[in-house]
């Protein structure tokens, strides 16, 4: 691709540091790149590591935490910013819709209130204009302007949803994370949030990151994924590859719990066995124990993540680049 | 049985591993329990009766005697020994405390399970009972309520009507504590399957809810205690202790009228007051720490600081 | 729930609790034992037979108790007649107003200091938790806590009068007695300083534990995540997010904490001989003036009734959540 990628993340191992208990490793090498204007889907199981590849990128752990790796974004190491610094770019460049958004909303503040001080806040804008602005993202997501003046717990679920978009979208970002943006809502408003999401990234070109268990929702909006398992990633590459020509076991088991894209109900638990426990990782592929075609190294070689096809990278024995 | 007992002590054994290693706990359990012993061995510790008068050589009475001049803390207004009234003053004080402190958890726990068992009117009931008394202002109500109890001559001890109001008072916390868990542990499945299966109100409550309740009983009850202590040191200071069986509430009490601080007999109002500081802050120590290994509440806090990053150095992957 | 009908279920709460109070007092009055023109009169007065039946009939005491009399009593209370003082023979009401000044005096400034500082010091210490300073903080909190109040007053009353050579008791030096207390401000601050600083540490601890546990049940939240992720700084966070939540719980507490702060105030006024509502009614209890003592007590207790419903109102002013709809 002749673009430069947006952001390129390498190598991200996030550990949690329990008190008596040791390190847990919540992430490990991941690698994956996220390009202008591009939806790259995020799946796995569970307490893979989804939630936390995100807020490693944008350093919002607790101090319990620690991350290693680097984090390019324009080719400049996130990581390696001071904490001061690191808050010009939360928000301004990339913003995100966290999982269960239901309560990330202020409960004692306006919603148009909430999404100005986010624009203000970095200076984009002097008050009335960024007031002005509010309205029409209100707008955008299909809330009537005139209810900004309103409290969160005036808003159904989804316009709480709706409103985290606006609010995500406000210093119109390069980069949205949306994590889950919609579980907790009814069939109908999760139908509506997907298309607004993409209404608004053909919009506004942004790129978007999108956390999902939901394969249909993957396969109709995204262009890259990224399979997890375990805290590192399993597979990774264009979405019609993925599909059509899985190469890790895992991401064809999970293709084969869903084996309607149409009816995006399956649930993942299908395959048999249960993710790793982090303070118990098996030494090598963390997938081996539940694997339907393990072979005798995946016990103890944990299998490196080659390119076998160009963009599309997998790790297990079975793939020869 | 044996099997239960056996439970028991496992649970038990579990139970002290985890706090021997919690500072807080220790010094609270060291503070109450020491104040229990001095109490209990109060005889032992003191060569005088309490209410004797210590006398010099010429038989006069040693009145606000220094340490210096007469044993650990010196004599009183009266010239008796402080260290004597101090130690058989523990015993009047743990016991108004305990007793009272138990009067109130029996009620409140009482209370709570009926409001949070039943629901309905009954809770609606407690609950306003228990939102009016929180309202009231407590000392006064007291005060008014002792005061008339004394004027009415029923011939009851002065200790005996201040264990009642105190322990008639305040049950509230327990109550409203109580309840809430009640309500949790109704919600969960064993309960409503004990229902199905036909199973009486009482039975549920005994075989069902009372054992996983106790724990929280128990600490709420080290809490009260520490609250039942202070308010009775509060009322004997003035004036409603028996002046006969003095508590460390009536020896300030003694202390405060009889001049003790214009005479600078220090060692007359302060080793008192620290004894009930020694007590109070045991029980809320220990209640506090009990309370929290019952219901950790370990929470998130997003604010308390920067994750750590470690950057790389070097080229990654993917060329 | 509107607004409305929240401020009326309050007020209704408020009416019954005052309403109970009222009860209380009378039957407190009436299970005294003799006779109730005693009671009304006082026990040493001699008095004759006759006019003893006058003061029966003028009492309404011939009438049955309940509800004649307890109406009538109710109708002498909101009249402002809480009966003759047996000890200071003047009437009641006209002694509570006359005392009631000082003692919001002492009980203001003990307030306002410890609120503040134990807000922001509470708030700093959830902030940086299990830092030195949280431990410090939580510790002086539990000590504060464990202190009864008239002892913390006695240490205070010894230290500063005689290392500080502070007054030992009293509103006003003897000289300055009955002069207007805005003519004598210094001797007055002077007599003021060691009451208000045992309130305010005793409180003080009470409160920063209150506003610690807030704040830190608030940065526990999601939407304070939102507003780091936003790319505010810490301080931000704190001051436009999570300062007004943490202290919405603290309006309600205070009010309910009035009662705890009558009863410092029956303490530090006792031992410090100042002049108040507190005194007075260690005073009445000292010389049995049930009169006095009753009038006393339905005075505070009526006050902080009346006070936590202004606190409800308050807090509907400020939590959107009840002031909306
Ligand atoms: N603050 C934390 N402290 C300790 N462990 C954590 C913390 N946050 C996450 N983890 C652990 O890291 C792992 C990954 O969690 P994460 O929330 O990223 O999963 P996820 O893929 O987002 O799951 P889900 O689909 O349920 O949201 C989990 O095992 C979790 O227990
Ligand atoms: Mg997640």
């Amino acid at each position: 691709m002749a673009e430069m990628p947006l952001l390129q993340v390498r190598h991200l191992t996030t550990e949690f540091l329990l008190p008596g208990k040791g390190a847990a490793r919540a992430l490990e090498d991941v690698s994956f790149d996220v390009y202008p204007g591009q939806t790259i889907g995020l799946v796995g199981e569970s307490g893979c590591g989804k939630t936390t590849v995100l807020m490693s990128i944008l350093r919002l752990l607790p101090t319990q935490a620690q991350i290693s790796g680097r984090v390019l974004f324009r080719g400049l190491d996130l990581l390696a910013l001071s904490e001061r610094q690191m808050r010009e770019y939360r928000w301004k460049e990339i913003a995100i819709v966290f999982q269960g958004a239901m309560n990330a909303l202020n409960p004692v503040m306006s919603v148009g209130e909430q999404i100005c001080e986010a624009i203000t806040l970095h200076g984009l804008m002097p008050r009335r204009e960024a007031e002005a602005r509010t309205g029409e993202l209100l707008e955008l997501v299909g809330i009537p302007k005139e209810r900004g003046v309103q409290y969160p717990f005036q808003y159904s679920g989804g316009m709480r949803q709706r409103a985290m978009i606006a609010m995500a979208l406000a210093c119109s970002p390069c980069i949205l994370f949306a994590d889950e943006p919609t579980t907790a809502l009814d069939v109908m408003v999760q139908a509506q949030i997907l298309e607004l999401l993409g209404n608004i990234q053909r919009k506004m070109g942004l790129a978007i990151v999108l956390v999902t268990h939901d394969l249909g929702v993957v396969a109709e909006m995204c262009d890259m994924v990224v399979v997890m398992y375990g805290g590192k990633v399993a597979e990774y590459g264009p979405v019609d590859r993925i599909f059509n020509n899985p190469q890790h076991p895992y991401t064809q088991k999970l293709l084969e719990a869903f084996p309607d894209l149409a009816q995006p109900v399956a649930s993942l638990a299908s395959i048999p066995g249960a993710p790793p426990r982090l303070s118990e990782l098996p030494p090598g592929c963390r997938f081996a124990p539940r694997c339907h075609v393990c072979l005798p190294q995946c016990a103890s070689e944990a299998p490196p993540l080659l390119e076998i096809a160009p963009g599309h990278f997998s790790a297990c024995h079975l793939c020869k680049s | 049985m044996r099997e239960s007992w056996l439970l028991f002590w496992r649970n038990l054994r579990e139970f002290w591993r985890v706090f021997r290693h919690n500072r807080m706990g220790m010094i609270g359990a060291f503070l109450l329990l020491s104040a229990v012993l001095i109490a209990l061995f109060a005889p032992f510790l003191s060569p005088y009766e309490p209410s004797l008068v210590i006398r010099d050589a010429t038989g006069r009475g040693l009145t606000f005697a220094p340490p210096a001049v007469h044993g650990p803390l010196g004599t009183d207004d009266a010239g008796r020994d402080v260290w004597t009234q101090l130690v058989y003053g523990a015993r009047i004080s743990l016991l108004v405390g305990l007793l009272a402190g138990f009067i109130a958890m029996f009620i409140g726990s009482l209370l709570g399970i009926l409001a949070g068992y039943f629901g309905g009117w009954i809770d609606t009931l407690i609950m306003r009972v228990t939102d009016v008394l929180l309202v009231i202002p407590d000392l006064p109500l007291m005060l008014v309520l002792v005061a008339t109890l004394r004027q009415m001559e029923l011939k009851i001890s002065p200790l005996v009507v201040l264990i009642l109001v105190i322990g008639l008072l305040y049950w509230t916390s327990t109550a409203r504590l109580v309840r809430s868990q009640v309500l949790s542990i109704k919600e969960r499945q064993f309960v409503a399957r004990a229902r199905a299966i036909g199973a009486g109100h009482f039975h549920i409550i005994r075989r069902h809810i009372l054992p996983q309740l106790m724990p929280l009983i128990v600490a709420n009850t080290v809490l009260i205690l520490s609250t039942a202590i202070l308010i009775e040191s509060g009322l004997s200071f003035l004036g409603l202790g028996d002046p006969t069986q003095p508590s460390w509430g009536t020896m300030l009490n003694f202390a405060f009228d009889r001049n003790a601080i214009s005479n600078g007999a220090w060692w007359f109002y302060l080793p008192p007051g620290l004894a009930i500081v020694w007590v109070s802050l045991g029980c809320v120590l220990l209640g506090n720490v009990l309370e929290e290994m019952l219901n950790p509440r370990l929470t998130a806090h997003h604010l308390e600081g920067d994750v750590r990053v470690r950057p790389l150095e070097g080229e990654g992957a993917y060329g | 729930m509107s607004r409305r009908t929240y401020l009326l279920r309050k007020l209704i709460f408020a009416l019954v609790t005052i309403f109970v109070v009222l009860v209380i007092n009378f039957v407190l009055f009436r299970v005294l034992p003799g006779d109730p023109v005693r009671a009304v009169i006082g026990r040493n007065v001699k008095i004759s037979a006759e006019a003893q039946q006058a003061l029966r009939q003028q009492f309404g005491l011939d009438k049955p108790i309940f509800p004649d009399q307890f109406l009538d009593t109710l109708r002498q209370w909101a009249q402002g007649n809480l009966g003759i003082s047996w000890s200071l023979r003047r009437p009641v009401a006209e002694i509570l107003m006359s005392k009631l000044g000082n003692t919001l005096l002492l009980i203001g400034l003990g307030q306002l200091l410890s609120i503040i500082l134990g807000v922001f010091l509470g708030l700093f210490a959830g902030w940086k938790r299990k830092t030195v300073f949280d431990v410090a903080a939580l510790t002086f909190s539990l000590i504060a806590w464990a202190t009864p109040t008239f002892w913390l007053g006695i240490i205070l009353l010894a230290a500063g009068s005689s290392w500080l050579g502070l007054p030992t008791g009293g509103i006003v030096s003897p000289e300055n007695v009955g002069k207007p207390l805005y003519t004598v401000l210094p001797d007055l601050a002077r007599h003021l300083v060691l009451p208000t600083l045992t309130l305010t540490i005793l409180y003080l601890g009470e409160y920063m534990l209150i506003m610690r546990s807030s704040i830190l049940e608030v940065l526990s939240e999601d939407y304070i995540l939102t507003a780091k992720a936003k790319g505010m700084s810490p301080w931000q966070v704190l001051w436009r997010h999570a300062l007004k939540n943490a202290m919405l719980p603290i309006v309600t507490i205070v009010a309910l904490n009035l009662g705890f702060t009558v009863s410092g105030a029956i303490y530090i006024e006792t031992v410090f001989s100042y002049d108040g509502l507190g005194k007075l009614f260690q005073t009445a209890l000292v010389k049995q003036d049930y009169p006095l003592l009753q009038g006393a007590f339905l005075l505070l207790a009526v006050s902080v009734i009346v006070a936590n419903f202004l606190a409800d109102i308050l807090y509907t002013a400020l939590d959107p959540r009840v002031k909306a709809n």
